[in-house]
């Protein structure tokens, strides 16, 4: 015995619009003993957060438990009752959520919310649960944590927060801890400090956990256990150190695979003799806000940036959110008109605008966003989506156009029949293929990717990165991608850039990043991509003199 | 194979609920009356054919007789050509231009925004029956100037709500995808925001169409609306309102012939093919 959480045979199962029932998960079983940081890992769609959030009771509209137990602290939590249910939650079981922004109530204080368990349940009088409150914000390792819950959730950074959702869901020692991406939506710097923070407060206090997340380089720093889903099923199961060292099952050997991307190779030779680039940037500032007297708009995203790319190159431009890696992607394409500064392509110098444009200079530079999901007009099929750059630019109709779509859909590994299909209809990848073909079709020279595969899972993205690579071989394209992910830049680019508050800080061919990178900040960032290795957060600690450096920020 | 497909068009398809074709056949059916009244109805109009007043449903008059002794069915039928052919008219004229303009303001943004919101927000402020008083006076009541009166007082309410959707929809990834393409203003308007937002604003028209009806008889109470001895069916409500405590059908049938209108209306949108409705999820 001695486990705090027990799952057997759990069948969970959903009622789709058209009243169909769908297994979600088919027949789980799951222990997490005293102390136990379990992770569960697996792409989207594999059931990793039913699974964990059935701990709490909870099954998302139109899902429901029709099978098997879930006992908590010996409980079942399947037969309780509504009422017993709440008691449950936030005193035995807690739930630290992927979106800690969405999850704090942006009209109250930070410690109104984090003390509203205790009120809830009438665990403590209040002060004595402000101040244990305090104790937490400083066991989290969060700046002034007299003062931090003064504030709104607005005025506390993103990886702040997070750890504010932990303090919130810790108030009430609860048994075990059910953390659902908790970083995910973090930078890389960030994310060390919440990891950090979320594994010494677990070790101190003893408590059994839940992680679910899909990135197996987070979850070997902090479980002890994992296990792989895939369907709803569990495929391997094992310590941290075994899966990540010695995977048995396919899938997960696949999973690990994605992990370590094949290091790009240049696509061409060298060539001698100065060539004219496809892209060369001079001196780009540009930002949001009035226009000063100066010409500088009031908030510069973008200060003073020059490079130039060759034809057939890929740049990657890396840094954390607020960089202005983004702003450069469309000050570029002139979505954003630049204050500052020339963007010359094929030694054309450009409009600051899309409006000043010439219609073959925008056929040439194409733009891809990160959200498939809102980059694909929901009302149009994918054959319309795809045809109209083609009768934009080239006057394609009809048949040709049929056929055009086809080769397009054939190029990005899509079968034909798909483009009778609506946006909706196909999955992440699916989607971010079609969003990629639509640049495609404009037969360009430059694609600007903005994130493309960051909403991604792993296994999927690795498929994209793949083909993004093979197309450049083909066609002899030129990439601009723009990643906050090492991993994806080093599977893909030649050159990196890396900007720093919206400043070129260095730029390096990609071979030289593990291990010549100069500035400071390069070299945090790059210290900072978590390391397939469980050792590694544990190792990075004892490296660094003062881990709180970074933490005020 | 089959139950995929049949499950897609169930989703997807142009397949109407029973509900949604009730309120169709009803809708159809009054649209039907409208244009053939003059043909239908038994008696004139204006014409005094009963000495008793308020007068029962009998053989003779299906819907018993108004306080004048006048023939309720020919005055329902009758009516049905106003209230109908005013309201839709009129709802379609206001939905049109809002929704147009609201589009462009959203797209186009800047000082043409700017101004025109202003413009329309202005024309909101004005009292409609005041407005409709004025304008009555000014060139003179008919079929034409009511409609567009209506018009005019109802498309800057649509041109709001079109105009907040559509700045939603103008934000995301695949509009700008299409401006960085270089697509202009009139495509973008056409191809991209529309189809995402005619789900509300279809539910924005038939809420709409039912103030229209109300505003309608409102303006024919103060003399301003159909003339007699023609009268809408506001207008029935209204003259004969003394028969309620009759129990008299001169003034329960015109509310049922409101009701039944605005209500199957209201059953249309609320059930429209998924195809068209559900667009914008």
């Amino acid at each position: 015995m001695g486990n705090v959480v027990e799952i057997r045979d759990l069948h969970v199962s959903a009622r789709t619009d058209s009243g169909r029932t769908v297994e979600i998960i088919k027949g789980v079983d799951l222990n997490v003993g005293a102390g136990e940081m379990v992770a569960l890992i697996g792409e989207s769609g594999s059931g990793k957060t039913t699974i964990a959030l059935t701990l709490l009771g909870h099954t998302r509209t139109g899902c429901s438990i029709r099978k098997g137990s879930v006992r908590v602290a010996g409980r079942d939590v399947v037969a309780m009752s509504g009422a017993e249910r709440r008691r449950l939650r936030g005193r035995q079981v807690a739930y630290v959520p992927q979106s800690a922004a969405a999850a704090f109530n942006p009209s109250q204080t930070i410690m109104d919310q984090v003390v509203e368990v205790a009120k809830i349940h009438q665990l403590m009088p209040m002060e004595e649960a402000r101040q244990k409150a305090i104790g937490l914000f400083r066991a989290l390792a969060l700046p002034d944590p007299e003062t931090i819950g003064l504030r709104y959730p607005h005025q506390v950074s993103g990886g702040q927060l997070q750890r504010l959702a932990a303090a919130m869901a810790l108030i009430a020692d609860p048994e075990v801890m059910v953390f659902d991406e908790p970083t995910t939506a973090l930078d890389v710097t960030t994310q060390i400090e919440v990891l950090r923070a979320f594994k010494s407060v677990m070790r101190e206090r003893g408590m059994a956990g839940v992680y679910v997340s899909h990135d197996l380089a987070v979850v070997a720093q902090i479980a002890d256990r994992i296990v792989v889903l895939k369907g709803g099923e569990v495929q391997e199961e094992g310590a941290t150190e075994q899966i990540v060292t010695a995977p048995k099952h396919g899938y997960t050997r696949a999973l690990i695979d994605a992990f370590h991307p094949r290091p790009h190779e240049a696509a061409a030779t060298e060539r001698p003799g100065p060539e004219t680039p496809v892209l060369e940037v001079t001196n780009l500032t540009a930002g949001y806000g009035a226009i000063g007297r100066d010409g500088r708009p009031e908030y510069l995203a973008l200060k003073d940036v020059s490079f130039r790319l060759e034809r057939g190159r890929s740049l990657g431009v890396i840094g954390e959110s607020g960089s202005g890696k983004s702003t450069l992607a469309r000050a570029i394409a002139g979505l954003l008109p630049p204050a500052i500064g020339q963007i010359r392509m094929d030694g054309v110098e450009l409009g600051r605008r899309t409006k000043d444009r010439s219609k073959e200079d925008l056929r040439k530079l194409q733009i891809v966003f990160q959200l498939a999901d809102t980059a694909l007009n929901p009302n149009r099929s994918v054959g319309a989506i795809l045809s109209r750059p083609l009768t934009f630019y080239h006057g394609t109709r009809g048949r040709e156009c049929e056929a055009e779509v086809d080769r397009l859909l054939d190029m990005v590994r899509l079968p034909k029949a798909l483009k009778h299909r609506l946006p909706p209809e196909l999955s992440g990848g699916q989607k971010q293929r079609v969003n990629f073909a639509r640049a495609l079709a404009a037969r360009p020279e430059l694609i600007l990717c903005d994130e493309i595969t960051s909403a991604l899972d792993t296994v999927v993205a690795a498929a994209i990165l793949d083909l993004l690579d093979e197309l450049q071989r083909e066609l002899g394209l030129t990439y601009v991608f723009v990643s906050h992910d090492l991993s994806t830049v080093e599977a893909v680019c030649d050159r990196v850039l890396v900007m720093y508050q919206g400043e070129k800080v260095e730029e390096m061919p990609t071979s030289r990043m593990k291990s010549g990178a100069e500035h400071p900040y390069s070299k945090l960032l790059i210290a900072s991509v978590p390391q397939l290795d469980t050792g590694w957060l544990d190792g990075l600690d004892r490296e660094r003199a003062s881990p709180g450096a970074e933490a005020g920020r | 194979m089959t139950t995929t497909a049949s499950a897609r068009k169930g989703r997807f398809g142009w397949h109407m609920n029973a509900v949604g074709i009730i309120g169709a056949a009803i809708i159809l059916f009054w649209m039907v009356v409208a244009i053939a009244a003059p043909w239908i109805s038994p008696y004139p109009v204006g014409q005094i054919v009963d000495f008793d007043y308020y007068g029962p449903m009998s053989a003779q008059f299906w819907l018993g007789t108004d306080y004048l002794g006048r023939d309720m069915l020919s005055r329902v039928l009758m009516g049905a050509r106003y209230t109908v052919g005013i309201s839709l008219a009129a709802v379609a004229i206001a939905c049109f231009v809002g929704v147009t303009l609201g589009m462009i303001a959203a797209v186009v943004g800047g000082w043409f925004d700017a101004i025109l919101s202003r413009f329309l927000d202005a024309l909101n402020s004005l009292p409609s029956l005041m407005f409709g008083l004025v304008v009555v006076a000014a060139v003179g009541s008919s079929m034409t100037v009511l409609v567009l009166t209506i018009a005019v007082l109802y498309a800057p309410g649509s041109y709001r709500f079109a105009r907040a959707l559509a700045v939603n929809v103008n934000a995301m990834d695949f509009v700008t995808v299409a401006r960085a393409r270089g697509e202009g203003t009139i495509y973008t308007i056409r191809e991209e925001i529309f189809p995402n937002i005619i789900g509300p604003v279809l539910a924005d028209f038939g809420l709409r169409f039912v103030f229209i009806v109300l505003l309608l008889s409102g303006l024919s109470f103060l003399g301003l609306g159909v003339q007699p001895p023609n009268a809408d069916w506001g207008a029935l409500v209204r003259e004969n309102i003394g028969g309620l405590s009759f129990g008299a059908p001169a003034v329960i049938m015109p509310s049922i012939a409101i009701a039944s209108l605005t209500i199957s209306v209201n059953m249309l949108i609320d059930n429209l093919p998924r195809r068209i409705r559900d667009r914008s999820e």
